[in-house]
C-alpha cells in the first residue's frame, strides 16, 4: 500500500496539496508515481493564473505522458526547477523533493473541497480492485 | 481469462507488476524498468518470452512451402540450427507478421511468431499449406527464455550441461544448438550478446532459478521495448503491419528477390512498388528539444512533407528521446515533431541507436 500522508489533501487525478497559509504546494501521490513508473521528463507549468481542473504541466515516464491538473484556483508562483535535471525525484520522494509547483490560492477554504487522506485511500483501493 | 506462462510463479516471486499483454498475463517490470534496461546493457538480464507462438512445419515439401510463404529465402539455411529472420506477407505485400525460422533439416523447420498476432498467423500458415505435403503443428508445451547482455552467454554457460560448453562457445549469431527438446539460439531483441532458449517447462523453470542465483536480472516487457528500440529493431503492429510495405519499414534487407523464379507471396506487389519508386522510409529520430517521442506523433520535414512516429521512447542508455518514424523518402538530416501542439526539432539518423552497450549516434554529431 502506497504512503498517503494524513496532513495532505488529494484530487481525483492523484495530485496532493499541502496548504501553508495561502501557499499551496502541489505534487503527485506515491500511488500515481507507482502507476506511471520511472519518470524521465517533467514539463513544469508557466507562472501565472490557473483555474482548478486546468492542465498545469506534464509528467512523463518511460511508459506514458500524464497531465497535471491544478487542484485549486490561484496563481502559480514557483516551479521546482530541480526536476528539469532530476525527474526521477518524483519517483523517489513524491511528497518531499519531488514537489512540482507552488501556488498562491485565491481562497484557502477551497482546500476542504478536496479529499482528505481517508477518502483518497478509499479511492485508491477502489481503483486497484 | 488471461493465459499464464510456465514462469508465472517465478514472476510473482520476483515481485513483478503483471499486465494483460494480448491475452497473456506478463511481467511489465519488477520494480524499475530503467534498472532492468541497464542490467541488460551492462551485465545480464532475462525475459520470459514463452508467450510467443511456436509452429513446427514438417513434411517432404516443407522447404518449398516456406519458400512460398516467407519473403526471405529459407534456402539460405544449410546448417541444422541455423535461424533466419523473415516477414510473412499478404497478397497485397503488407506484413502479416515478422518471425524467426529455424532449420532442422529440409523436411523440418520451426517458426517463432508473435503472440499478439497468433490468431491470424496460424490460420494463414495453415491456409497456405494447401497443396503442399506439409503438416503444421503448434508447440505450446515449450517455454522460452531470452538471456541478454554482455555477460549473458558466460552466465548461461555456467548453469547449462558442461558437455555442451564447446558447442555453445563456438555458436555464431543466428545459429542454434539443439539437444533433445532444448534449443539454445544466439538470437535476441536487445542489440546485446545472448541467447534465446526454448525447452520443456520444467527445464526452463530450473534455468530461471539457476540464472537468478548468478544475478541475472529478471526483465519485463517495459525494458524489452526500450532495449529493442535503442537497437533499432522493429515492433510488429507499431513499425509495420498489414497496411505497410516492408520496403517502407527498413526491412528491404529481409526480402530475398533472388532467385527471380522464387514466387513468394507478395512478390509481384513489391516488384511493382520498386519499379514505381518507393515513397517512404523508416528512419531513426533523436529529439533535440525537451520532451518524449511517442508513436503517432506528427513529423514535419520542411520543404518535403509530413510523416509519423511509429515507436518512440526515452532512451535510458542515451538519456534522451529516440524514435522510429516513417518519413517521405527525400527527408534528410532535420525535422520537427509535434508534441502537445509545439514543434520540437529532431535529427534524422540511421535507425540503430545503441549496439553492444555503445552509442551509435555520437559519430554523426
Amino acid at each position: 500500500m502506497a504512503e498517503i500522508p494524513s496532513e495532505l489533501r488529494y484530487t481525483d487525478s492523484h495530485e496532493w496539496v499541502k496548504l501553508e497559509g495561502e501557499i499551496a504546494t502541489v505534487g503527485i501521490t506515491e500511488h500515481a508515481q507507482g502507476l506511471l513508473g520511472d519518470m524521465v521528463f517533467v514539463e513544469l507549468p508557466e507562472l501565472g493564473n490557473v483555474h482548478a481542473g486546468t492542465e498545469s504541466g506534464v509528467v512523463e515516464s518511460v511508459k506514458a505522458a500524464s497531465d497535471i491538473y491544478a487542484p485549486l484556483n490561484g496563481t502559480i508562483v514557483e516551479v521546482n526547477e530541480a526536476l528539469n535535471d532530476a525527474p526521477e525525484t518524483v519517483n523517489t520522494d513524491p511528497y518531499g523533493e519531488g514537489w512540482l509547483y507552488k501556488m498562491k490560492v485565491e481562497n484557502p477554504d477551497e482546500v476542504t473541497s478536496l479529499m482528505d487522506a481517508d477518502a483518497y485511500s478509499e479511492k485508491v483501493e477502489e481503483d486497484t480492485d | 481469462m488471461t493465459k499464464r506462462t510456465a514462469l508465472h510463479p517465478q514472476h510473482l516471486a520476483a515481485n513483478a507488476k503483471m499486465v494483460d499483454f494480448f491475452g497473456w498475463e506478463m511481467p511489465l517490470h519488477y520494480g524499475s524498468q530503467i534498472e532492468e534496461h541497464h542490467a541488460v546493457r551492462q551485465d545480464a538480464g532475462m525475459f520470459d518470452v514463452s508467450h510467443m507462438t511456436i509452429v513446427d512445419v514438417e513434411g517432404s515439401e516443407a522447404k518449398a512451402y516456406l519458400q512460398h510463404l516467407l519473403a526471405n529465402n529459407v534456402d539460405k539455411l544449410k546448417l541444422p540450427g541455423k535461424a533466419l529472420y523473415s516477414c510473412m506477407l499478404n497478397d497485397e505485400g503488407g506484413v502479416i507478421d515478422d518471425l524467426i525460422a529455424y532449420y532442422f533439416d529440409d523436411t523440418h523447420y520451426r517458426l517463432v511468431v508473435n503472440s499478439a498476432t497468433r490468431d491470424k498467423d496460424v490460420p494463414w500458415i495453415e491456409k497456405q499449406a494447401k497443396g503442399f505435403d506439409v503438416a503444421i503443428h503448434e508447440r505450446d508445451q515449450y517455454a522460452m527464455l531470452a538471456v541478454q547482455g554482455p555477460n549473458a552467454r558466460d552466465k548461461v554457460h555456467q548453469v547449462l550441461d558442461q558437455n555442451w560448453l564447446d558447442l555453445l562457445t563456438a555458436l555464431k549469431p543466428f545459429q542454434a544448438f539443439c539437444a533433445g527438446e532444448t534449443i539454445v539460439a544466439r538470437t535476441g531483441y536487445t542489440g546485446e550478446q545472448g541467447y534465446e532458449i526454448m525447452g520443456e517447462a520444467a527445464f526452463v523453470q530450473q534455468l530461471w532459478q539457476d540464472l537468478l542465483a548468478k544475478d541475472v536480472a529478471p526483465c519485463g516487457l517495459g525494458a524489452r521495448d526500450t532495449l529493442r528500440l535503442e537497437a533499432g529493431m522493429n515492433l510488429y503492429g507499431n513499425d509495420m503491419d498489414e497496411t505497410t510495405s516492408p520496403l517502407e519499414s527498413n526491412l528491404t534487407w529481409t526480402i530475398a528477390f533472388e532467385p527471380v523464379e522464387r514466387n513468394f507471396i507478395g512478390r509481384n506487389v513489391l516488384e511493382k512498388e520498386k519499379a514505381a519508386g518507393i515513397k517512404n522510409k523508416l528512419v531513426g529520430l533523436v529529439l533535440e528539444g525537451k520532451g518524449v517521442l511517442r508513436s503517432h506523433q506528427k513529423v514535419v520535414v520542411e520543404g518535403v512533407g509530413e510523416g509519423e512516429v511509429t515507436s518512440g521512447t526515452f532512451s535510458p542508455s542515451l538519456k534522451l528521446s529516440i524514435a522510429l518514424a516513417r518519413l517521405p523518402m527525400d527527408s534528410q538530416e532535420q525535422c520537427c515533431v509535434e508534441i502537445r501542439n509545439k514543434l520540437i526539432p529532431a535529427r534524422i539518423v540511421d535507425p540503430c541507436f545503441v549496439r553492444q552497450g555503445k552509442s551509435m549516434i555520437e559519430k554523426e554529431k
